[in-house]
């Protein structure tokens, strides 16, 4: 636990010198091209910019303790307002981007192990290599030349078609699109969502398939070599239960923490996704601030995330220690 | 003073046997194979560019605007971009920067984490700690998003990238070379050039860091797909290499604003990066189960 | 084949051959073996490491692994019924319920995710299609059968928070848990602590009457063939070379390899220099090898036993040879 506290400060510390790295002045860069010097010279006493490094940092922590990521240099609006709502449509993306890798990578792998060598076990360890190996930005870009432009199945990008979000708006409870029109009965933002929802959230999930299946293939194949499982067979068990049951339920383990590791993938790859797809998110929202150079922006952005990785992966290892009883009572 | 002959044998002589049957192995599997075939293509457009590629000029930047958004054609096989560039030299040209890239990145990762590894494995206690602390750090971040961060405050330009992606990856080569280090120290070699007299400083140096290496090398080879992955990232967010220079990462940006007509810009580009990576990622799987001894033991007992 | 009470045998084996198919070539793990378990009796296989009396074990409950190994000739026959045309779904009924198998290694035989109880009901809920609540009553009942105090508590137990003889115990409760008509113990007790062997080997002889099974108790150890079996096979190199009452065996061996194997047994108060062995090797599986098997290390060998393979054959009532001897 102490450990944990010592990595968030640790990340702080990084964000934070990053953030004083920034070439320029802050202070002008706040103001903009037109300011005068003694207007600068009062915002960089007020961002406390004329106090030595450390005691920066220090109100660099009582800030963030408050909640407070600074302002935007261009909207000079706070950042953290600026996440937080942005927040639910990349979560909703990462959400569902998870579930069709899961969905789609465990049983795949578990098929894998159990034709090990025939032509279906590589059949899908080439998929599995291939989606690993697939840029996201260009995935994307593929899916929408093919699925809108030439097949006309999907829409090209945004949440929810226009027309409909007019006529028939969603009432705001989570922020998730596709829960709210559920649960709010409206079927014709229902379906405009989920339509919307399919190409980004593929997309997103190719990569964390890949690495699933092929994490669940290998654990399968250790475990079904296992002396339990001859036991098992030996006792009538049905081939079928033995793999997605007894085999699985041991092979689990690394699988979620791959999973987990996913994670920092999806918080990333999810700028790439958001801005082809024009899903306003997260990723817009940064890679705006990019192109805009706004720093306080970006660097509370970056810390954010950091600080949801580190959260999810305990999360897992919380998961693993429930799954595996050794963990717990060994 | 001369080291005693038996101590030269060690795990080195084992490695080599290993890499001669790992070889045979390797080329079994027709995937591997196809992926070396691959990357050795890629090596070879990257050395010989300007000699291979039909137009090397506007590979190199320069635009021929009588000739813009031409489709794939048999004077321009891929096509030609929004400045009237051919996209078969361009991504030729391509290649270049990205094996560059990849090879600067892994000598600056190897040259922080492999000495930080020796150092953290071998002298382990405080030293160990304040090195592992500060890695784990580090791959707390989502390196991606570090890396943009970091070129974010240098400012958009090539060399920035690759320090860029280099500061987030050191780590994992710090880990791999501290369990090399750790479980080499406990071996009799080591005890033996002690014995002998030999100072802690040469025994790091001569004796466990060649042995620690072998681990290091395939890693790094595998690695310089998603370098490749990495740098076209940060290239199409434009934060990498800055135009007019030939980039597979920022010619698929480029190709954006015209994608749904003009889609051979960015389709060609992006697949360049897709077949590199591909290559990589196969061909490190073929190296990873060559060298693996339980999968050749696929015979169990009587 | 008749010296028991009984002459009907539960299970039949003739003539089985099971082949491995590996990079370095054929292994011929069981090489033409037959041989019967009468009801209610136990027949010890003995035999070395490697010499296929486990695989042949493994091949009637047909858990042979199919892409290296196969079954390539040969009948089994449960009371008649033949096992190996069975279809797969009938092979599954009748493994854990009417022929059923403990293994060498209780610390890896166990699953270490579920449950002691989990993984004993699931022989009731499989095999009489009980109910959750029934079934894990049964499963109480057959835990104190085996000898295992406070049965309630090991239900909730995992593998990991037993020791070796309990985890044993309990893979012998999910063998009986189906009454099935044959127990096959492969090499039960070689794993376990040694004062804990003669306590689950006990245990085993007196359920084994108990339940009225037969037996094939297959060991590398004589001790064990000595106290459990009634009838026993040698076995070498995949093939089967004598059979005999454990009596026979012990007392009139005629086989070479038989007579070695015994004489190699050190006997208590007895002082000699050297421990006696039989030179040589076991040929390696891959070989064909046209005669004898044993005859690169036979004393008794002669030029018949280089060309042509010995079949058993019976040489007293019920003492079966392969020998030219």
């Amino acid at each position: 636990m102490a450990w944990l506290v010592l990595v968030l400060l640790g990340l702080c510390a990084i964000t934070f010198t990053l953030s004083r790295v920034v070439p320029g002045d802050p202070a002008a860069a706040y103001l903009g091209p037109r300011a005068r010097p003694e207007q600068v010279e009062k915002v960089r006493v007020q961002l406390g910019l004329d106090r030595p490094l450390p005691v920066q940092f220090v109100f660099y922590m009582r800030d963030l303790l408050h909640g407070d990521l600074g302002e935007s240099l261009r909207t000079h609006r706070p950042v953290m307002v600026g996440i937080l709502g942005h927040l639910p449509a990349s979560l909703e993306l990462m959400l569902s981007a998870i579930i069709i890798a899961l969905l789609v990578g465990i049983p795949l792998g578990v098929l894998s192990a159990k034709k090990e060598n025939t032509l279906t076990d590589h059949l899908s360890r080439f998929f599995s290599v291939a989606n690993v190996s697939l840029p996201s930005f260009w995935l994307a870009m593929i899916f929408q030349i093919l699925f809108f432009r030439w097949l006309g199945l999907f829409p090209i990008g945004g949440r929810i078609d226009t027309v409909v979000s007019l006529v028939n708006p969603i009432e705001r409870v989570t922020g998730f699109y596709v829960l709210d029109a559920l649960m709010t009965w409206n079927w014709p933002a229902l379906k405009s969502a989920v339509a919307h929802l399919v190409l980004p959230s593929v997309t997103l999930a190719a990569y964390p398939t890949g690495l699933i299946s092929r994490m669940t293939r290998s654990t399968m194949i250790e475990v079904l070599r296992e002396d339990y499982i001859m036991t098992a067979r030996a006792g009538g068990v049905s081939e079928g239960e033995i793999h997605f049951v007894y085999a699985l339920k041991n092979a689990i383990g690394p699988t979620l923490t791959t999973a987990g590791l996913c994670f920092a993938y999806m918080l990333t790859g999810t700028f790439f996704i958001e801005l082809i797809f024009f899903w306003p998110g997260l990723g817009t929202f940064t890679t705006n601030a990019i192109y805009l150079n706004d720093y306080p922006v970006i660097m509370g952005v970056t810390l954010l995330m950091a600080m949801l990785y580190v959260t999810v992966n305990l999360l897992v290892d919380l998961l693993l220690a429930v799954a595996d009883p050794r963990i717990l009572l060994g | 003073m001369k080291m005693p002959c038996n101590e030269r044998l060690g795990k080195r002589d084992f490695y080599k046997r290993d890499y001669l049957r790992g070889m045979n192995l390797i080329l079994r599997n027709p995937l591997t194979t196809f992926g070396l075939g691959i990357i050795l293509i890629v090596i070879i457009t990257a050395l010989f560019a300007p000699y291979l590629s039909p137009y090397p000029d506007q590979g190199r930047g320069f635009s021929n605007l009588d000739e813009r958004l031409l489709s794939p054609r048999l004077k321009h096989p891929l096509g030609t971009d929004n400045l009237g560039r051919d996209i078969l030299s361009r991504i030729m040209y391509g290649a270049r920067i990205s094996l560059k890239a990849a090879v600067i990145v892994v000598l600056i990762v190897s040259s922080i984490g492999v000495p930080l590894g020796l150092l953290a494995g071998y002298l382990g206690g405080k030293v160990d700690e304040v090195i592992m602390r500060f890695a784990d750090m580090i791959l707390a971040f989502p390196s991606l998003l570090l890396a943009i961060a970091i070129v974010a405050s240098l400012g958009p330009n090539l060399i920035n990238a690759l320090i860029a992606i280099s500061l987030p990856w050191w780590p994992w080569y710090t880990r791999l070379v501290r369990g090399q280090v750790i479980s080499l120290k406990e071996m009799q070699f080591v005890e033996s050039a002690r014995a002998v007299g030999a100072s802690e400083l040469r025994i790091m140096f001569r004796h466990i860091l060649p042995n620690s290496l072998s681990p290091v090398i395939v890693q790094a080879t595998l690695d310089m797909g998603y370098i490749i992955l990495y740098l076209s990232a940060l290239g199409f967010l434009g934060l990498g290499t800055q135009p007019p220079t030939a980039d597979w990462g920022v010619m698929v940006s480029d190709g954006r604003e015209f994608f749904l007509t003009q889609w051979w810009i960015s389709t060609f580009s992006g697949g360049a990066i897709f077949l590199t990576v591909l290559a990589f990622n196969l061909l490190g799987d073929g190296v990873r189960e060559a060298l693996d001894p339980k999968i050749r033991w696929k015979f169990q007992r009587t | 084949m008749a010296t028991e009470n009984n002459n009907v045998p539960v299970l039949s084996i003739r003539d089985l051959r099971t082949y491995f198919h590996t990079q370095e070539g054929v292994s011929r793990a069981v090489d033409g073996v037959s041989y019967d378990v009468f009801r209610g009796g136990t027949l010890g296989v003995v035999g070395e490491s490697g010499c296929g009396k486990s695989v042949t074990a493994l091949s009637i409950l047909r858990l042979i692994p199919t892409p290296p190994g196969e079954i390539v000739s040969g009948e089994i026959q449960l009371e008649g019924q033949d096992l190996l045309g069975l279809p797969m779904k009938k092979m599954r009924s009748i493994r854990g319920n009417q022929i059923s198998m403990i293994f060498q290694e209780p610390m890896t035989s166990l699953n270490p995710v579920f449950t002691i109880g989990n993984q004993l009901s699931k022989v009731f809920r499989l095999h009489q299609n009980l109910s959750r609540k029934k079934a894990d009553k049964k499963a109480i009942e057959i835990l104190y059968a085996c000898e295992i105090p406070s049965p309630e508590r090991v239900m909730n137990a995992y593998p990991h928070q037993l020791s070796g003889g309990m985890r044993q115990r309990a893979m012998i409760a999910m063998a009986l848990g189906g009454n099935p008509k044959v127990l096959i113990a492969d090499e039960p007790t070689t794993a376990l602590d040694v004062t804990i062997q003669a306590q689950i080997l006990d245990l085993i002889l007196r359920l084994k009457k108990e339940f009225g099974m037969a037996m094939i108790l297959i060991t590398h150890n004589l001790g064990i063939v000595a106290k459990g079996a009634q009838r026993v096979v040698v076995m070498y190199a995949g093939e089967k070379v004598e059979e005999a009452d454990v009596s026979d065996i012990f007392e009139r061996s005629q086989h070479p390899y038989t007579k070695a194997l015994m004489n190699s047994i050190p006997v208590l108060g007895k002082r000699t220099k050297f421990l006696e062995e039989i030179k040589g090797v076991v040929p390696a599986p891959f070989r064909f090898i046209p005669g004898c098997k044993f005859a690169d290390r036979c004393p008794e060998v002669i030029a018949q036993c280089l060309e042509t393979r010995p079949q058993p054959r019976e040489r007293e009532r019920g003492h079966w040879v392969a020998c030219f001897c």
